[in-house]
């Protein structure tokens, strides 16, 4: 499954470790949450980077105490109809400035990629090669936005504040 | 009216790109049903019985002259020469090709209207009454909150994949006529004792499988909290409303199984963290969209001009205009209400050349604009009181001028087994025959305001639930039998109606509704109690005792 | 009438077809022999078992480019092998609405 990131297709660094599979002391490593939490303290301790892979029924403020010492998240579209992901993104950039690599994972198709983006992430594990090489055009389909996330595009209401202000100004 | 700037028109022309490639990938085979049926759904696409049907969006019921064009000639050209108005304000066509619906939205857009989110576990159509702006003792426009709610909700990241549609409804006017209570959010606007500007919410009201009328979760959210306030509750919603089964999905069964006072709890908990964010609306933001409604420039015109005063002689002009004009809050004017209820018609239905026609009066004696109302029917929100006798002559040669607004042959139905690939039983038929049953003008002033709605199946896309006389299609070993309740209200006294006993077959529907109109006649305490407060009074017993006294 | 969406179990009580709709243009389509979809009820293969239906639809599922909502519906076959739409929802799928186009004066 190709993982995209900066809008291209790149190799995946971090492995993904089974929950009864030991842990490598170095290296990049997936791990489910709850093989997380059993020992959060430890695992943040290893040489090697660690990401989580947060289950989408389940509030992310377990997770909060912990992200400062995440290289990855990765959340979970089980279909790409349940949409509880996306809230759980922009909890976490949003409301508690995670700032490491969010993933999206499960079944995540061209059709969410701009809202994927919208809502915070910036890591894709896509379902489709033919999808994850059309990556970058078809975010690009979009260049009017209504509302405010995190992801820092201005609003249809921002820009015509902006452009009321500049009228008004002589400009 | 308002007026789509560069921003709106430019966003719905990306859809209608975006969904001509999703389209061009599922013919292909690139995308599967599973995958493509979310996406056209989120365009407003259908499968149903014979055919596609396509959905668009009529935002708040407002529409131009030139929009009401254009959606003639997308029935002519790409379906069979009509469409169907509907219960949340929107246009349905019924017999649209998929490989023809790229050019059916692309030519749409043209006029600034778009199907997005008309179906799909998104946020639908903002609906408002299809008075607003033209009532009299109306606090404000609410078109105006519609459309920054509409702007808001279109293609919003976090919340295109909920667990169920949701539903947003708004009123400004005492009298509700936008159905608020049974919404999934519903917005009453009103002041304070500050005189601030501000909504009461209520959530979590909505018909189908399990009726709930919405609860109110706070008296009071100022103008400038809407939209932190309407996006803590989707939030709650998104992330705990149930994915397990599609008839528990909806936000009002979380409501129920959390109680008001829990999830008034959780919303208030996540509103704090976000109500001084970018989600605060500040005044210049809601003047901006202000401004780009404009109204008319209406004349000094006289109450009782002599045009109107010579045609009271005419006593079809006067039966006409005693039941569809109403009261306008500027002088001199009216709104005007056109049924869609001919006689043996489908209700809702307009043809092409009838919506062109009626396109044309807009323009002469309504300053170009058309309203939808969720009743089924049409109205000309700005018609001077002295135009009302030529404007009469006209909708009459077109079929638009049946005296039977909101009397009992003024019936709301779904498309039902007839085009409905949800349906149980058919519904058209049921209203058809009961156009002609109580086709007497003065009989159905005798009985006054009755409203009859009529739903295929469960899910009450008819509303039958909150209608006077609610009628439900059912089946019963192949055949079409239908459920009868009475006593329900959609407003501002919304309540779910009662049944009065067993289905009864399809053959017998409209006897049955002549029954309980007999009895209502026997019953009533005065001619001006109305059927809904006369079964208020007697409760359901009497109507039960003679409609099943020889059944 | 109940709704074949509602279908959770295949289950048949006489001889059925598989019916859906085409998916460029919507019209109503049957599952033929030979593995396509065709317009006329005439041409719809016939199951007379819940497992040759389960079958047939499995199969006629599969196949969604060609044709969209596929479920089984119930036919009666005529002496003379003629088949019919088997209830009120596949007769008017079949014929069309039952009711009118719209009024107009």
């Amino acid at each position: 499954m190709p993982l995209v990131r900066d809008g291209k297709i790149t190799d995946d660094a971090f492995v993904l470790v089974a929950d009864d599979a030991p842990l490598p002391d170095d290296g990049a490593i997936l791990i489910s949450a709850k093989r997380f939490l059993e020992d959060p303290e430890a695992i943040a301790r290893r040489l090697g980077k660690t990401g989580v892979v947060w289950p989408n029924n389940r509030d992310v403020d377990d997770l909060v105490p912990y992200l400062d010492r995440l290289a990855v998240v990765a959340l979970v579209f089980p279909t790409f109809r349940d949409g509880r992901a996306y809230s759980q993104a922009r909890l976490l950039r949003e409301r508690f400035l995670y700032r490491g690599e969010l993933r999206a994972t499960g079944q995540v198709l061209r059709d969410q990629f701009v809202f994927m983006l919208r809502a915070g992430f910036d890591a894709f594990e896509v379902k489709k090669l033919a999808d994850a090489e059309v990556f970058a055009q078809t975010t690009s389909r979009y260049s009017v936005f209504y509302q405010p996330t995190g992801d820092g595009r201005v609003t249809a209401l921002n820009r015509r504040m902006q452009l009321r202000h500049s009228e008004s100004a002589g400009l | 009216m308002y007026a789509y700037d560069e921003l709106d028109r430019t966003l719905i022309h990306e859809r209608v790109s975006e969904f001509r490639d999703q389209v061009k990938r599922r013919l292909s085979g690139e995308l599967t049903e599973d995958e493509f049926k979310m996406l056209r759904l989120q365009n407003g696409v259908y499968l149903q019985l014979h055919a596609y049907m396509f959905r668009v969006a009529i935002p708040y019921g407002t529409l131009s002259s030139r929009q009401l064009r254009q959606l003639a000639h997308v029935a002519r050209r790409y379906d069979r020469g009509y469409g169907h108005f509907t219960t949340r304000q929107n246009i349905q066509f019924n017999w649209i090709k998929l490989a023809e619906l790229p050019d059916a939205l692309a030519d749409l857009a043209e006029v600034g209207i778009h199907a997005m989110q008309t179906s799909g576990n998104n946020t639908r159509n903002v609906t408002s009454d299809q008075w607003a702006g033209v009532a009299p003792g109306e606090i404000e426009d609410p078109r105006i909150w519609s459309e920054i709610l509409r702007q808001y909700t279109t293609l919003h990241p976090e919340f295109s994949f909920l667990p169920r549609k949701f539903k947003f409804a708004i009123t400004a006017s005492a009298h509700d006529r936008a159905a608020i209570k049974v919404h999934d959010i519903g917005l009453r606007l009103h002041r304070n004792e500050q005189g601030e500007t501000g909504f009461e919410v209520l959530v979590g009201g909505g018909l189908g499988r399990t009726p709930f009328i919405g609860k109110s979760i706070r008296p009071f959210v100022h103008g400038r909290d809407l939209l932190s306030y309407v996006e803590a509750i989707m939030r709650v919603y998104n992330q705990y409303g149930r994915r397990d089964n599609i008839y528990k999905a909806r936000i009002k069964i979380l409501v129920h199984e959390l109680g008001i006072e829990r999830f008034a709890q959780e919303v208030e908990e996540e509103w704090q963290q976000i109500r001084d964010g970018a989600l605060k609306l500040d005044d210049a933001v809601v003047e901006e969209i202000r401004s780009r409604f404009t109204y008319p420039a209406y004349e000094k015109l006289a109450h009782m001009p002599d045009e109107l005063r010579k045609a009271a002689h005419d006593p079809h002009f006067e039966a006409w205009r005693r039941n569809s004009v109403f009261p306008h809050k500027v002088t001199g004017y009216a709104i005007v209400t056109l049924s869609l209820k001919p006689v043996g018609g489908p209700p809702g239905d307009a043809t092409a050349d009838q919506m062109d026609a009626l396109a044309d009066l807009a323009d002469k004696y309504s300053f170009g604009e058309i309203r939808v109302g969720h009743e089924q029917n049409l109205a000309l929100p700005h018609v001077a009181r002295r135009d009302l006798p030529v404007l009469w002559k006209a909708l009459d040669k077109i079929g638009l001028a049946t005296p039977n607004v909101n009397l009992v042959s003024d019936i709301i139905a779904c498309p039902g087994l007839d085009y409905c690939s949800l349906a149980n039983a058919r519904s058209i038929p049921i209203a058809q025959e009961l156009t002609r049953r109580f086709a007497n003008h003065d009989t159905a002033n005798l009985i006054g305001r009755l409203h009859i709605n009529i739903s295929g199946c469960i899910n009450a896309c008819g509303h039958h639930h909150v209608g006077h006389i609610g009628i439900l299609g059912v089946e019963k070993n192949g055949e079409e039998f239908y459920q009868i309740t009475i006593g329900g209200r959609a407003d501002e006294n919304a309540e779910v109606g009662t049944l009065i006993g067993p289905a009864v077959p399809y053959a017998e529907v409209a006897d049955v509704i002549e029954d309980i109109v007999e009895a209502y006649l026997a019953l009533r305490a005065r001619p001006d109690e109305l059927f809904v407060d006369t079964v208020k009074r007697l409760g359901v017993e009497p109507f039960r005792e003679r409609v099943y006294a020889t059944r | 009438m109940t709704s074949p969406l509602e279908q959770k179990k295949i289950k048949i009580t006489g001889p059925s077809v598989v019916t859906a709709n085409r998916t460029w243009d919507g019209i109503v389509v049957y599952r033929t022999v030979a593995q396509g979809w065709s317009a006329e009820l005439a041409d719809a293969a016939i199951v007379r078992t819940s497992d040759d239906a389960r079958t047939l639809l499995a199969e006629s599922v599969a196949d969604d480019v060609g044709a969209v909502g596929a479920y089984i519906a119930p036919v009666e076959v005529e002496d003379g092998g003629e088949i019919r739409p088997g209830n009120l929802r596949e007769q008017i799928r079949s014929a069309g609405v039952t009711i009118g186009l719209p009024v107009q004066a």
